[in-house]
């Protein structure tokens, strides 16, 4: 594993980061896990510290909740898609969501997954596992030459 | 759980047979087709020369690079330019760890990009968690299958 891969979680419920983070952890396949409150901070983030030496330092997955304070987890989605330096890279909803119309709105707006998180806590954890072992592990992210434009 | 295909495009008969094996093992799909080029991935997907029309659409399509006939690349471009298949999680599946391909992929729009591992025991247990993932956890969007049954 590259050593320098981290995720970057999107999320504003105290409890799901919570259980959210413990679950990475335990999983052992995040060495660093990078956590924005609401839509706001996650694009200061990816957008607001990057024109440094840190720039090359993309996430190898978002994973981004829908339902967000300030800037909602859609409007996050289409403007990371937007922008040249951040257009490729994966990103996971993950979510509470049921509704059918926002799964279909996340992949048109160009989500590569949706994962709905399970109410039972168990199972939360257990799919948070799984969801870090495959965009880490398996997942092979796009270069970091893409995300400078070379 | 519901119907949930997948549909395998595959050249190499050892990658084909080691793919379904570790897919069926862990039992994650109801139902695998599988073609051996992209003119028959083409086909199958959109019915052109089958009387019977196109398949239903498959949960998720894992894609070879290199293929007869016609690319992977040239595939994935025609599934995410048709409406009917436009959503359709494409998982690249390649021996190929070139940066070019890597980029080529995500910007056409596939789901995700694992590289094979050379190892076979790797393999199977990449294949097994990109079934995992696919299968059981991410949410696809609604396909003609679903639409109909309910």
């Amino acid at each position: 594993m590259n050593n320098d891969r981290y995720i970057m979680l999107v999320e504003d419920n105290p409890d799901d980061e919570a259980l959210t983070l413990r679950a990475l952890m335990q999983s052992n396949v995040a060495n660093d896990v990078v956590v924005a409150h609401d839509g706001e901070e996650a694009l200061n983030f990816l957008f607001g510290e990057r024109d440094g030496a840190e720039a090359a330092r993309s996430p190898a997955v978002v994973l981004l909740d829908l339902k967000l304070p300030k800037v909602d987890g859609l409007e996050v989605l289409q403007r990371i898609r937007a922008d040249e330096r951040t257009r490729l890279i994966p990103l996971v909803m993950l979510t509470s969501s049921k509704e059918e119309s926002d799964v279909i709105r996340s992949y048109t707006s160009g989500a590569n997954g949706y994962v709905r998180k399970p109410v039972d806590f168990v199972q939360f954890a257990e799919a948070v596992k799984e969801v870090g072992l495959y965009w880490m592990l398996v997942n092979e992210p796009p270069p970091r030459s893409a995300e400078l434009g070379g | 759980m519901p119907d949930r295909t997948i549909l395998l495009v595959e050249d190499d008969p050892a990658d084909e047979a080691l793919t379904l094996r570790a897919l069926r093992q862990n039992n994650v799909a109801n139902d695998i087709a599988v073609v051996r080029d992209g003119e028959e991935a083409l086909n199958y997907l959109f019915g052109e020369e089958q009387e019977t029309g196109p398949a239903e659409p498959p949960t998720v399509v894992l894609l070879d690079l290199r293929l007869p006939k016609v690319d992977g690349l040239e595939v994935l471009r025609l599934i995410r330019a048709d409406e009917r298949t436009k959503l359709i999680p494409v998982i690249v599946l390649t021996s190929s760890r070139e940066e070019a391909d890597l980029v080529k992929s995500y910007s056409l729009g596939a789901n995700s990009y694992v590289c094979k591992p050379v190892d076979f025991v790797q393999f199977a247990e990449a294949i097994r968690e990109l079934g995992l993932y696919w299968l059981i956890l991410n949410e696809p969007p609604v396909t003609r299958r679903a639409v109909l049954s309910t």
